[in-house]
């Protein structure tokens, strides 16, 4: 409930702050309407101490049943026929989460995974940090359906009862988990970028409005507390040799009904190292600065001695550098990668959307007052033409 | 075929921003919107409608000044509008919204296709469709680029990792729309406007569509925002100006301090 009291004396101070446009000015008192989440940012500005927000005390329900700290585990087609499926580098990211909110807790990691055809992938999760791994492993799990995986997930989970659950924010974690947690009744924070306990609770924390605001989310009341976690953000354990994980395999009623969704074609670029510009770990742009496309093309070299992928402003591709599917930005990809190393690219505004996000931003421009290095950490000013042959020169020599 | 299409008003939010000095939020002259995805979604349920002669329900939840958003719709063809509008859903997060959503659809009655944007820009969640689709115990399929209808068969073409799949589903089913990057939204003519103000425009309240108080709003929602902040502020860039040599030799000892290279 929000509640103003009569002690407000209509300043209006809190209308601009509601980043809902929740709050009326009605005879002179501030009346929120139905967009009001709650989220308290009028209550802060509040001069007379006039708002409250009085939340329901947290239930009398017992979650002392409630244990262990769960992650999806996703597989993702390799093209390859021995190996067809590998285990996502997220999941392995989530486990790195999961084990310090488990060893917090003093909870077990647990790993859960579905498929058709155990490729002894219990290694790798006990590897990275799973004591567990819950395996069913069934026919019609071949492929990735909504309506199979959430079924088996929803019923992994009533009879185990895990306190938490993460998900990676992909494609398919964000299909399956608003899913499960629909269905379930249970809180789901989408898109987190940083997991913490408190008070026994997870703490999630998310960007909203673009990034441009971050909000602390809790689900106190259901469990499994359920979240998707973005590629990328969270640190990877280093593997563990010989640190094995327990397999528990669970039993699974799967009737052919229940794929509702039929795949009637499904391409994957196997090859694409320069087209999976949305979960590259380096990223080395070029813009305008780069003149020609032969000069651009050096960046793929340096790109290649970096393990990573070119990525382009809308500049660099207007002028046939480099085709759109690299355009790092607003009108082409969103990337946070671990590294973003920028060259002849001045930053503007459509493009730092593109990649603010990034771990470690190191920009080179001529012009010292490129907008590009307020939002990184290094700044080289310099000559990208004269810089990019001596780095591959130097990287050549190690 | 009857299609509903979910429509959401939200602040254009990359111009909401956060005043660093108080940690406030700076929303003054900030324009409300319709959610782009859902623009597009419209969109998509429009050209649908052009090819096949299907009926086009609008579907927003939101405070009475939402209506704007709907209105808009209809003016660009959408043939009715329902506004779910009632104090009773304040605080709702994405399983409330799903819930109240799902019970508007059930209301609307005979409907095949569900369309909404893929997230909306303000929460960015992705959440609500699914939801949506989880309540109402049809199949979803997120993430579409396009949609086809041929007969009793819909069909989508759906963004994965790397590429990109075909899907097919009978109806009735939930498709949420990502943007392909050569769209135009298109806006209506003031005179269109004026003469969707003749087309059916019903608000609605929990009670109309039958959703129970408890499952709604702060009380009914699982999740709870505890505290909005600014995000962390980046440091100034440590600077550095030299020749192409320098400059190569200060970008791999920043590489090696940042454990990128050995």
């Amino acid at each position: 409930m929000i509640e103003v009291s009569n002690k407000c004396i209509g300043c209006t101070k809190c209308v601009p702050v509601c980043p809902f446009a929740a709050i009326n000015m009605i005879s002179k008192k501030a009346v929120m309407n139905e967009a009001c989440t709650l989220c308290g940012a009028c209550v802060q500005v509040c001069p007379v101490q006039a708002i409250t927000i009085t939340r329901e005390e947290a239930s009398a329900k017992d979650f002392s049943g409630y244990k262990g700290v769960w992650v999806y585990v996703e597989l993702t087609e390799t093209g390859d026929k021995t190996h067809p499926k590998k285990i996502k580098p997220v999941t392995f990211e989530l486990l790195g989460a999961a084990r310090k909110l488990a060893d917090e807790l003093k909870e077990e990691v647990c790993a859960v995974l579905l498929t058709d055809k155990d490729h002894n992938y219990a290694k790798d999760l006990g590897a990275y940090g799973a004591d567990k791994v819950y395996m069913v492993e069934h026919d019609e799990l071949f492929e990735y359906n909504t309506d199979i995986f959430s079924t088996v997930i929803v019923g992994l989970v009533n009879r185990h009862k895990p306190s938490s659950m993460l998900y990676g924010a992909t494609i398919q974690g964000r299909d399956l988990a608003p899913r499960v947690a629909s269905t379930l009744y249970v809180g789901l924070t989408a898109d987190c970028t940083a997991l913490a306990i408190k008070d026994g609770l997870l703490l999630q924390s998310r960007p909203a409005f673009g990034g441009n605001i971050m909000a602390d989310i809790l689900a106190p009341n259901s469990r499994p507390q359920m979240s998707t976690v973005r590629p990328n953000v969270m640190k990877m354990n280093e593997p563990v040799v010989g640190r094995t994980a327990v397999v528990v395999r669970e039993g699974a009623k799967l009737d052919k009904s229940l794929r509702r969704v039929k795949v009637l074609e499904r391409k994957i670029a196997h090859d694409a190292a320069g087209v999976k510009i949305e979960t590259a770990g380096v990223i080395v742009s070029g813009g305008r600065g780069m003149k020609t496309k032969e000069k651009f093309k050096q960046l793929e070299e340096l790109s290649k001695l970096l393990g990573g992928v070119v990525g382009a402003s809308r500049a660099a591709v207007d002028l046939g550098f480099k085709d759109k599917t690299h355009q790092v930005g607003q009108s082409g990809t969103t990337v946070s990668p671990k590294l973003y190393l920028s060259f002849g690219i001045s930053g503007a505004v459509q493009h730092i959307v593109g990649m603010k996000a990034s771990d470690v931003i190191v920009a080179v421009n001529k012009d010292p007052n490129a907008p590009i290095f307020n939002v990184a950490k290094y700044g080289i000013v310099g000559d990208a033409h004269e810089i990019v042959p001596k780095l591959i020169e130097a990287l050549k020599k190690r | 075929m009857n299609i509903v299409v979910c429509v959401k008003q939200v602040p254009d939010s990359t111009e909401v921003k956060i005043n660093p000095e108080t940690g406030h939020l700076i929303r003054a002259g900030v324009p409300s919107i319709i959610n782009p995805y859902d623009h597009y979604a419209l969109q998509a349920a429009l050209e649908l409608k052009a090819k096949h002669n299907f009926k086009v329900t609008l579907v927003s939840m939101g405070p009475p000044q939402a209506k704007s958003v709907v209105q808009m719709g209809m003016a660009l063809g959408a043939d009715e509008g329902i506004l779910l509008s009632d104090m009773a859903f304040a605080g709702s997060d994405t399983w409330s919204t799903s819930y109240a959503l799902a019970k508007a659809i059930k209301k609307i009655g005979k409907v095949d296709m569900i369309l909404a944007g893929m997230q909306a820009i303000d929460g960015d969640t992705a959440q609500t469709g699914p939801g949506v689709a989880q309540q109402l115990g049809i199949p979803q399929i997120t993430f579409c680029e396009q949609v086809e209808v041929d007969g009793r068969r819909v069909i989508a073409r759906k963004q994965i990792d790397g590429g990109y799949e075909v899907l097919e589903a009978r109806p009735p089913v939930l498709l949420t729309m990502i943007m392909t990057k050569d769209y135009t939204p298109r806006y209506p003519s003031f005179l269109a406007v004026s003469a969707s103000l003749k087309k059916p425009f019903h608000v609605w309240s929990a009670a109309d569509v039958g959703a129970e108080a408890h499952f709604l709003g702060l009380k009914g929602s699982p999740t709870q925002v505890s505290r909005i902040y600014p995000p962390p502020q980046r440091e100034k860039a440590a600077m550095f100006s030299g020749s192409g040599q320098e400059g190569a030799g200060k970008i791999l000892e920043i590489m090696r301090s940042e454990h990128f290279v050995e």
